[in-house]
């Protein structure tokens, strides 16, 4: 039954870090796309990159350490 | 030409502890039959009452550290009575043993379990002597457990790192009170940029001009407890390898603290914007004073889990990569994991800057919003 738990927990991490892929993948696009057309701005534009991504890493990271809870249950 | 080789011996420095980076785990984790993985991993992030840096069981060295309890007074005594203590065990129900650590000498009494100390209680008496036994109901003991305030692995980290922070910053104000405003030399050339970006990109970009000065002393204290003690936790060996800021504890007080700087420099706009949102209809504005009530606990709370989750999920990844030798019992596995290992491990150079800067720059945020003026 733990085994079993552990696998639901490692699903679970699984589907957490492709959501953050997802959403720090299209931050990241995007950034470079509003550098190449305005690389005056890059300062700008790394900074609320960095920001937005965190924001998304945050919520990842959420889902990885339900699952180590999960996996530990 | 001495600076040049300062940055040589700084170099040097730097790949020797990247190499103990990659020794330290192999060290610990050489025990023969039937390798945890989890448990491994579990040890070396959580806390403990010894510092350890080589060697297995009662013959490794390691740095026993002061055990404090409050317990009918105090009690202190070195934790080496429980860890060169008897190794006792209990059957369980479900068929597998629990090993503990019974304390001799000052420690006579109490118990180690887990890294957490409870107190025994005595079943009998053989030869004299009293018998003690922990019970164990499930995969808990249930003996009571005095309070414990000990000097644990963390603690001495946060001393030790706390100390660090202060020699660094005295040495570098001392530094512009003897010379003036000049071009600065030694640590102060390398901290000052660090100091300046603090102030100005993470202060000055997102509290009002005239209000970010008040802030910018705690911004810095945040920025460089956080990066110091990150970079203090990649380090293996003594001083460091602690898994400090990987501690929820810790990164709960940060967050604390934020919150506690927010809530009490809000200004009536912050407040007005909380229970009584402009601009919105008024079952609506009944309707966001929950959920703005919320929103003030969870900004800090996600601070907390941000950073906990980040460096521990560092230390696991490390640890797991050097794990796959010991998985797989060859030593040519040793060339997928060194690189990888030490891959991350430079990673982790640039997160533990990076995490320092976000707690700053979200901390700043948030201020800035709490302090911001209502715009007509």
């Amino acid at each position: 039954m733990t085994g079993m738990f552990g696998s639901i927990a490692a699903i679970g991490a699984g589907l957490a870090v492709l959501g953050a892929g997802l959403g720090i993948g299209r931050i990241g696009g995007s950034a470079v796309e509003g550098i190449a057309r305005n690389p005056e701005a890059a300062g700008k534009i790394q900074t609320a990159m960095i920001i937005a991504a965190a924001l998304i890493e945050g919520v990842a990271l959420f889902g990885v350490v339900v699952g180590l809870l999960g996996a530990k249950a | 030409m001495q600076q040049a080789g300062k940055f040589s011996s700084l170099l040097q420095i730097l790949f020797l502890a990247m190499s103990f980076l990659v020794y330290q785990p192999l060290a610990n984790a050489s025990k023969e039959e039937a390798f945890n993985v989890g448990e491994m991993i579990m040890h070396h992030i959580k806390d403990a009452h010894e510092w350890h840096v080589a060697g297995e069981g009662k013959e490794s060295i390691s740095l026993y550290l002061p055990v404090i309890l409050h317990d009918n007074g105090f009690k202190c005594f070195s934790s080496k009575h429980f860890y060169h203590g008897k190794e006792s065990q209990v059957p369980s129900s479900d068929s597998t043993a629990y090993h503990y650590l019974e304390g001799v000498g000052p420690a006579k009494g109490y118990a180690l379990y887990h890294e957490k100390i409870y107190k025994l209680d005595q079943i009998g008496t053989a030869n004299g002597q009293p018998v003690y036994n922990l019970k164990f109901h499930g995969e808990h003991p249930h003996n009571a457990m005095p309070t414990d305030l000990s000097i644990t692995k963390n603690v001495a980290s946060l001393i030790f790192g706390s100390l660090l922070i202060l020699i660094i910053m005295l040495s570098v104000a001392r530094f512009y009170k003897r010379n003036g405003a000049v071009a600065p030399k030694g640590l102060a050339k390398f901290f000052e940029p660090i100091i300046v970006m603090v102030r100005d990109d993470i202060a000055k970009a997102n509290i009002d001009q005239h209000k970010y000065h008040k802030y910018v002393p705690y911004l810095l204290t945040i920025f460089f407890f956080i990066w110091i003690n990150n970079m203090l936790g990649l380090i293996p060996i003594l001083p460091g390898g602690a898994n400090l800021t990987g501690n929820i504890t810790i990164t709960l007080f940060l967050a604390v603290c934020t919150l506690l700087v927010t809530v009490l420099s809000g200004n009536k706009n912050y407040w007005g914007h909380i229970f009584w949102m402009p601009g919105i209809p008024v079952p609506m504005k009944i309707f966001m004073i929950p959920i703005e009530l919320i929103g003030i606990l969870t900004k800090p709370f996600a601070l907390m889990i941000r950073l906990f989750a980040n460096i521990t999920a560092g230390h696991i990844i490390v640890l797991a990569l050097i794990s796959i030798i010991f998985i797989n019992k060859n030593i040519a596995w040793a060339g997928l994991s060194v690189p990888m290992a030490l891959f991350i491990s430079v990673l982790e150079i640039l997160v533990a800057f990076l995490q320092g800067f976000l707690f700053a720059m979200l901390s700043a945020l948030f201020i800035g919003a709490a302090v911001e003026e209502a715009h007509h």
